[in-house]
């Protein structure tokens, strides 16, 4: 997919932005009057908590990523009829699961220590849930088809059909909704669908290091399984 | 209509990483015939079905031609005739109705009716025309297969497997039909058995 | 692929004759065999009996009432809906109108008799429930006649493009359920609140930002399966 020095960035960095989002995420402290750029402000409410976003929204941004480059290689397929697009579609929705699954069990774990319960139905709660479900779906079509240019391209199709519906529970839900995640109907603070950046720049920093960080574990995570499907696929064809 | 043209060019199909064929090539135009023979298995039911356009190919061409313009997927569909033992035909319904309904969706609203009547008659179907298809016996099935591949007058006839579960006048009811359509259109015919290979000038072998 | 590769060669009179003739064999197929009609009001009938008895004398809110009401539908649109592709893969007869029609043609022909089937199907679920609730009292009328039009066509819309997909995979029951919900979830919870506005009797007006987001999501489904339909037809 990449060349190797291409490949040896995407690692390094991953590797690097990852460490120090850990580090900083968790140790910096937090104290009411900031003086140096290795505090981060309390804020009202939410005080360690906070640290939680560095984590959890990557990993939902990642899920996010994840299926948009299933979808992409997906519809590819349709028009290649390549193998290797479908390989790399698959490859890319099942990391999509996992980071989904990650982002749901985050997601949960924040909700019980802010909001009191582990799921509450709140439109953003619910969007990744979908999600979830879509992914799942996604797998027990492919696994119930045997021949393989059906099975890439059906399960191509259902992806793009359920990529329709994905910006009506991303943009639409959340207007109709109220819910329990900033920028839903409720909050007054803000409409836009994702988080208002109003974070100060050094947690603003870290937050966009680790989306960046998290990108590019992505990246890697998908080179390494791609690489992986296409010795399984050689095999294979070598057995027929 | 006689003009009509059918040109392919290094056709191949895989299908769940095997395959089937490949490099077939062959042109044949009206009036013509071409056989597909090969052993079980070959995959001759799978160029008929190709070339009558319910299949795509995995690569490779295949072109239709009227006095030499091209036809798209869609414009073939009004000249092509098909009986293949894949084929099934409504058995809720009875072959006039199944006749009556399919060719209204072909939008070839134009097939008179005495056409269809005459077709019946020929393939000794008049007498059970109203009778539910799920009745019917396998050769009676086969038979209705040919009214409903011949109602709209088709420029190209492909045939698999031409005469199975057809008894002595059924079969000659096939040749007479096949006979017609050498003589004016193009005839495809995918077989095992070398006399039906016989009836036609071309070759495939796969 | 061109966006709209039928109507180069064919007119709009043959295109809507065609599709008029595949529903016509659909509906007389339904009626000389009764196997969708049969399922579905069996199963519409056993879905209402069995919240009843579960609900018993409790006084439902308005919405529960909105959403259990939401739940039958969509479970017997579950049971009933994939039939029309599903029946031809099952008896052989797809090969039948891949020779005839175009894949326009059976898409719509397809939809429209799915629509059809949905429209009968929430009307005799609201039937039923002004019968057997007495809770369920709708106030407004108009917001509850445009929320079942729009929510069934949408309805309708995902299931069969769904419904398509599954028919060539095995294990057909099952699977549809599980394709669908996802994709039906931002309907679902649209024509939930709507219905919840028209047990309470609000004015019109407060439902057209529902009503927004169901034709959105119908031109959307529809426009996209249209789009879709031919790679999952064409063998």
């Amino acid at each position: 997919m990449y060349g190797r020095t291409e490949m040896k960035l995407v690692k390094l960095g991953a590797a690097a932005l990852i460490t120090i989002v850990i580090v900083a995420g968790i140790a910096i402290p937090t104290s009411p009057e900031p003086t140096s750029w290795f505090q981060f402000p309390v804020i009202p409410g939410l005080e360690e908590k906070a640290r939680n976003i560095f984590f959890h929204v990557p990993t939902a941004w990642t899920t996010v990523v994840a299926f948009l480059v299933s979808l992409y290689y997906g519809a590819r397929y349709l028009r290649t009829r390549q193998a290797d697009d479908d390989i790399r579609s698959v490859s890319a929705a099942s990391l999509g699961f996992m980071f989904c699954f990650l982002a749901t069990i985050t997601g949960s774990i924040w909700a019980k220590f802010n909001w009191g319960s582990f799921w509450n139905w709140d439109p953003r709660e619910t969007s990744i849930f979908i999600l979830l479900l879509i992914y799942g779906a996604y797998f027990a079509l492919r696994s119930s088809l045997e021949v393989e240019e059906m099975r890439a391209k059906l399960s191509a199709v259902y992806s793009i059909v359920a990529g329709l519906t994905v910006p009506f529970f991303i943009f639409v839900m959340p207007r109709i909704m109220s819910g329990l995640h900033p920028g839903a109907k409720g909050d007054a603070s803000g409409s836009t669908p994702v988080a208002q950046l109003h974070m100060p720049p050094n947690m603003l920093t870290v937050f966009l290091l680790s989306l960046f960080g998290f990108t590019l574990l992505f990246v890697w995570m998908l080179n390494v399984r791609v690489r992986l499907a296409r010795i399984e696929y050689q095999q294979s064809t070598h057995h027929a | 209509m006689n003009t009509i043209k059918i040109s392919a060019r290094n056709i191949a199909k895989t299908f769940n990483r095997r395959q089937i064929f490949s490099d077939i090539s062959f042109s044949v135009a009206a009036p013509g015939s071409i056989a597909i023979t090969g052993k079980n298995g070959a995959g001759k039911s799978t160029l008929a079905k190709i070339i009558a356009g319910v299949l795509s190919s995995t690569s490779g061409e295949l072109n239709y031609e009227i006095e030499g313009k091209k036809l798209d997927d869609e414009a073939r569909k009004a000249h092509i005739g098909f009986v293949s033992p894949y084929l099934n035909l409504y058995d809720e319904f009875s072959a006039m109705e199944n006749l009556f309904l399919l060719m209204r969706i072909r939008s070839n609203g134009n097939t008179p009716k005495v056409q269809i009547d005459e077709l019946l008659k020929q393939f000794n179907l008049w007498q059970r025309k109203d009778d539910s298809v799920r009745g019917y016996s396998t050769g009676m099935k086969q038979r209705l297969k040919y009214v409903f591949a011949l109602a709209h007058a088709p420029s190209v006839l492909i045939l698999d497997e031409p005469t199975t579960n057809l008894d002595e006048d059924g079969i000659k009811v096939v040749e007479q039909v096949v006979a017609e359509q050498k003589r004016s259109s193009i005839l495809i015919v995918a077989t095992n058995d070398s006399a039906e290979a016989g009836w036609c000038e071309q070759n495939i072998r796969l | 692929m061109l966006f709209f590769p039928d109507f180069a060669n064919m007119t709009l009179m043959s295109f809507s004759t065609s599709t008029y003739a595949l529903i016509e064999k659909d509906i007389r197929s339904e009626v000389r065999t009764r196997y969708a009609l049969n399922a579905l009001v069996m199963f519409v009938v056993t879905a209402v009996a069995t919240i009843l008895f579960a609900l018993r004398s409790d006084n439902p809110s308005v919405e529960l009432l909105s959403g259990m009401y939401w739940v039958v539908i969509f479970f017997t649109a579950m049971s009933g809906l994939s039939r029309i592709f599903v029946s031809e893969e099952e008896r052989g007869t797809v090969l039948v109108l891949q020779l005839i029609a175009s894949p326009s043609v059976v898409y719509f022909g397809k939809l429209l008799f799915n629509s059809v089937l949905t429209l009968l199907l929430t009307a005799a679920v609201t039937i039923l429930y002004l019968l057997v609730f007495p809770g369920f009292v709708i106030k407004s009328y108009d917001i509850l006649f445009v929320t079942v039009l729009l929510g069934s066509l949408g309805f309708a819309a995902s299931a069969t493009i769904i419904a398509a997909i599954i028919a060539k995979a095995g294990a057909r029951g099952t699977l549809y359920p599980v394709l669908s919900f996802p994709i039906l979830i931002p309907l679902l919870m649209t024509v939930m609140n709507a219905t919840t506005r028209a047990l309470g009797g609000e004015p019109f007006v407060n439902a057209i930002g529902e009503f927004q987001v169901l034709v959105g999501y119908l031109l959307v489904m529809v426009g996209g399966s249209y789009l879709l339909f031919d790679y999952v037809w064409k063998d």
